[in-house]
């Protein structure tokens, strides 16, 4: 007979430290992410500082493309909050259709940025063409990634995660609450990357 | 509601298959283990490449006994290793040792095992992420071994992969090269650490037991923490700078390719425009505090095994703490101390030497308690003391070693030589390697149930002392008289070091004896699973909390949360009788003071 184990603290906060587990856990995971991002930031300005020439995103990318993006996913972390907000006021229907537009505006992202990507594919602006290509797609790409990792997340626990509000509804909003601290950050990087890559010009 | 739930959940689970309890465990205790078996066979891998390697460099040129003939005629033509073979294991032996030995083994297997159990806690604060950690450690771990075997053998570009060379090195845009197989390896160590960490930060700061506050928190917790930190915030900026090399492997990117190269008589056809410089910033952001995160659990350990093994407090426990947390902070900002050649300027170099100096104060004051602690004590000299206590000197001399490589001045003589090699083995071989056998021995009762061989282990302490001697002790001299550091030849072919050739044999004994030596350790460890002498819950009479478990301890650990009544090093304090000289953490005081009655 196996022992019964209860982590403490997994749903209730700890009271000297006012959080629950996860909620640490997803603020340390989140600081690491700010420094893998960092670092792609302070590669850029290493390089774009060390270059003789620099390529003005504005003139061989689609600001205009970026910007629709920048709405959407703004407009993702705001439905991501209403999600939230609609089980801790105990309303599944609402939280399901505020995740369903979450998850709704993910799509819309990565086909907006698909379209972005084959236009560049098409006139050969592929990564050996320049350091300013090689960073656009490594540090969108790489964002790209956290995009559909919160998505296969909110995905989740829109769909079969969600039978856990029958049961344990604290932890399950919880678990939104976190899943969504990690989609405002997903959105935080484009916000620097929209006007870092798009707007700034070339020199 | 809770409550019911897993009362549910527990009706379907009573007894986990094999598998889920020895292979996809998420117990705590399972992964530790799990770790440590497989770190450990790292570092006997890795120590054989080095063995091979030392044969190159003590008899260069001539064929290795019995072992060259059947690596096969690519590596070692004739029998006689080829010199991207010699390459392969140097670059290998680093990256092995650091990334799947020694951090593995001190934050994966003793970090996993000790710190629940330190904390009073029942399990990690995220048991599954914590068995994912171990799986993606072990995925990454074969994608390093497997690279031997793909076209053109493994990584050749040395542990730290400096870009030009390690973009232009076996360059097919494949993923089965070995530079490239390389990268996607750390990619899987870098993202096993981060779930790692994040685990022990957590179950430290969550999961602490009723009464164990900050400053009763056992040091070794103390150092997994700042460790967590290092590996948490250090290693992202190496996965991003992974992420643009692979780029500039199979993507034909430029990011570490400066403008105008020739290799090999021909232009290179990429853009151009990169900066090697941003490898080596990027590489070194993690690498330097990666030396703590070798360092500082060594140190932890070391203290348990000191505290317990004096009988008495450690002194200054309170500067240990503070000490590791502004070591932490400081080693974030010295990472440019391994440029000083690539002329960066006057300015930065001058910034690097201050905080490297500056860094070196909370090292001394660790090192100054710990020696502090001996003072006055009735030394119980076991083997676990005797590794804890050797530790302290070689980590001395690692450390003091270290200082004018800190200076620019002094460091442009000395960079790239073997006393840098000298230099930092001192601090991981008989330094943090020392404290990890040191711990092994401390907690195997714990784990097993019966003690390691006092006569074994101290065959196997005093011939590794005295081989970790001869490999590392001449490398100071080699490297001040100017040998180079990664000379397939092992420096024959310079006539300014031919008078310092000669202890490239007495290192290559060194190296064997060693080796040989760690034959008393393995059969130790195999021997006493069996045969060892029982012991009870706490053998060691020690007053941390994991001595307050069953033993070994179950899943769930503790019969009952324990409550911490105390500080972790409570012995032979005033009004305490010649029967117990300590009192143990999770015993109140009309229990822990009430005369001569020992614990079970």
């Amino acid at each position: 007979m196996s022992a019964h184990i209860e982590i403490p603290y997994n749903m209730d906060e700890r009271p000297d430290t006012g959080l629950y587990n996860a909620k640490l856990g997803v603020w340390l995971f989140l600081a690491s992410e700010v420094m893998l991002f960092g670092a792609l930031f302070s590669s850029y300005v290493l390089l774009r500082t060390g270059a003789s020439t620099w390529e003005a995103g504005h003139l061989i990318l689609n600001w205009k493309l970026a910007m629709v993006n920048t709405f959407v996913l703004i407009g993702s972390s705001v439905t991501m909050v209403m999600s939230w907000a609609a089980l801790k006021m105990n309303n599944l229907a609402k939280f399901k259709l505020y995740m369903g537009l979450t998850v709704l505006c993910g799509i819309a992202f990565l086909v907006i940025k698909g379209i972005e990507y084959a236009a560049k594919f098409e006139h050969g602006l592929l990564p050996n063409q320049s350091t300013f290509m090689a960073i656009y797609f490594t540090m969108t790409g790489l964002h790209g990634l956290h995009v559909i990792g919160g998505m296969i997340v909110n995905g989740y626990l829109l769909g079969p995660g969600s039978k856990m509000w029958a049961t344990e509804p604290q932890r399950f909003t919880n678990r939104i609450e976190v899943a969504g601290l990690y989609w405002h950050f997903v959105d935080l990087v484009w916000i620097f990357l929209f006007p870092t890559l798009y707007l700034l010009p070339g020199k | 509601m809770a409550t019911d739930t897993h009362h549910h959940h527990n009706e379907h689970h009573d007894e986990p298959s094999w598998i889920r309890k020895y292979v996809f465990s998420t117990d705590h205790k399972v992964i530790g283990i799990q770790y440590g078996l497989t770190s450990l066979v790292f570092l006997f891998f890795g120590f054989c490449l080095l063995m091979m390697m030392r044969w190159q460099l003590a008899y260069p040129g001539e064929a290795l006994p019995l072992l060259g003939k059947w690596l096969g005629e690519a590596r070692m033509p004739g029998g006689v290793m080829a010199p991207e073979f010699y390459n392969q294991l140097g670059a290998m032996h680093g990256t092995i040792m650091v990334f799947l030995g020694v951090v593995p083994l001190a934050v994966g297997a003793f970090g996993n095992y000790l710190v629940p159990l330190q904390v009073g806690a029942q399990d990690m604060a995220f048991p599954k992420l914590n068995m994912s950690s171990y799986w993606v450690y072990f995925v990454g771990g074969v994608v390093m071994f497997a690279s031997f075997f793909v076209p053109e053998g493994a990584a050749q570009s040395g542990w730290t992969s400096y870009a030009p060379l390690s973009i232009v090195t076996t360059p097919a845009q494949s993923i089965f090269r070995g530079q490239t197989m390389w990268l996607i390896g750390m990619v899987f160590l870098i993202t096993s650490s981060l779930l790692g960490s994040v685990n022990i930060i957590v179950t430290i700061v969550q999961l602490r037991a009723p009464g164990l506050t900050w400053m009763r928190l056992p040091f070794f917790c103390w150092a997994q923490l700042v460790t967590s930190f290092l590996l948490l915030l250090a290693f992202p900026p190496l996965e991003a700078a992974g992420v643009m090399q692979l780029m500039d492997r199979l993507a034909g990117s430029s990011f570490f390719m400066p403008a105008g190269l020739v290799i090999s008589g021909k232009p290179w056809e990429g853009s151009g425009g990169g900066s090697a410089l941003l490898w080596q910033h990027l590489f070194w952001f993690l690498a330097h505090p990666e030396v703590y995160v070798l360092i500082l659990p060594a140190m932890g350990i070391v203290a348990e095994v000191i505290a317990n093994n004096t009988r008495k407090p450690l002194w200054g426990y309170s500067a240990l703490v503070w000490a590791s947390a502004i070591l932490g902070f400081l080693s974030f900002v010295v990472w440019a101390h391994h440029m000083y050649l690539t002329g960066m300027g006057t300015a930065i170099s001058a910034f690097f030497q201050t905080t490297t100096m500056l860094i070196s104060v909370p090292s001394i004051i660790i090192l100054t308690a710990l020696i502090l602690s001996l003072w006055g004590g009735s030394i119980r000299f076991t083997t676990p003391m005797l590794f804890a206590l050797a530790f302290l000197p070689m980590f001395g001399i690692g450390g003091l070693t270290g200082l004018p490589l800190g200076l620019a001045t002094s460091d442009i003589q000395l960079h790239d030589t073997y006393y840098v090699i000298g230099h930092f083995h001192y601090v991981v071989a008989p330094g943090t390697i020392f404290a990890l056998f040191a711990g092994i021995y401390y907690w195997y009762p714990k784990v097993t149930g019966r003690r390691m061989s006092e006569t074994l282990g101290k065959w196997h302490f005093w011939g590794s002392l005295v081989f970790m001697n001869t490999v590392f002790m001449p490398m100071f001299v080699q490297g001040m008289a100017g040998m180079s550091r990664r000379m397939y030849d092992g420096g024959e072919a310079y006539l300014h070091n031919q008078h310092v050739l000669g202890f490239n044999r007495m290192i290559g004994v060194g190296a064997w004896g060693l080796g040989l030596f760690q034959l008393f350790f393995i059969i130790n460890f195999f021997w006493s699973l069996k045969r060892g002498e029982k012991v009870n819950d706490n053998p060691w009479k020690a007053t941390t909390l994991e001595w307050n478990t069953p033993t070994p301890p179950p899943h769930g650990n503790f019969t009952k949360i324990p409550d911490a009544y105390r500080g972790p090093y409570e012995y032979s304090l005033p009004g305490s009788d010649t029967h117990k000289d300590y009192y143990p953490q999770w015993e109140p005081d009309h229990v822990a003071k009430a005369g001569p009655k020992e614990t079970k």
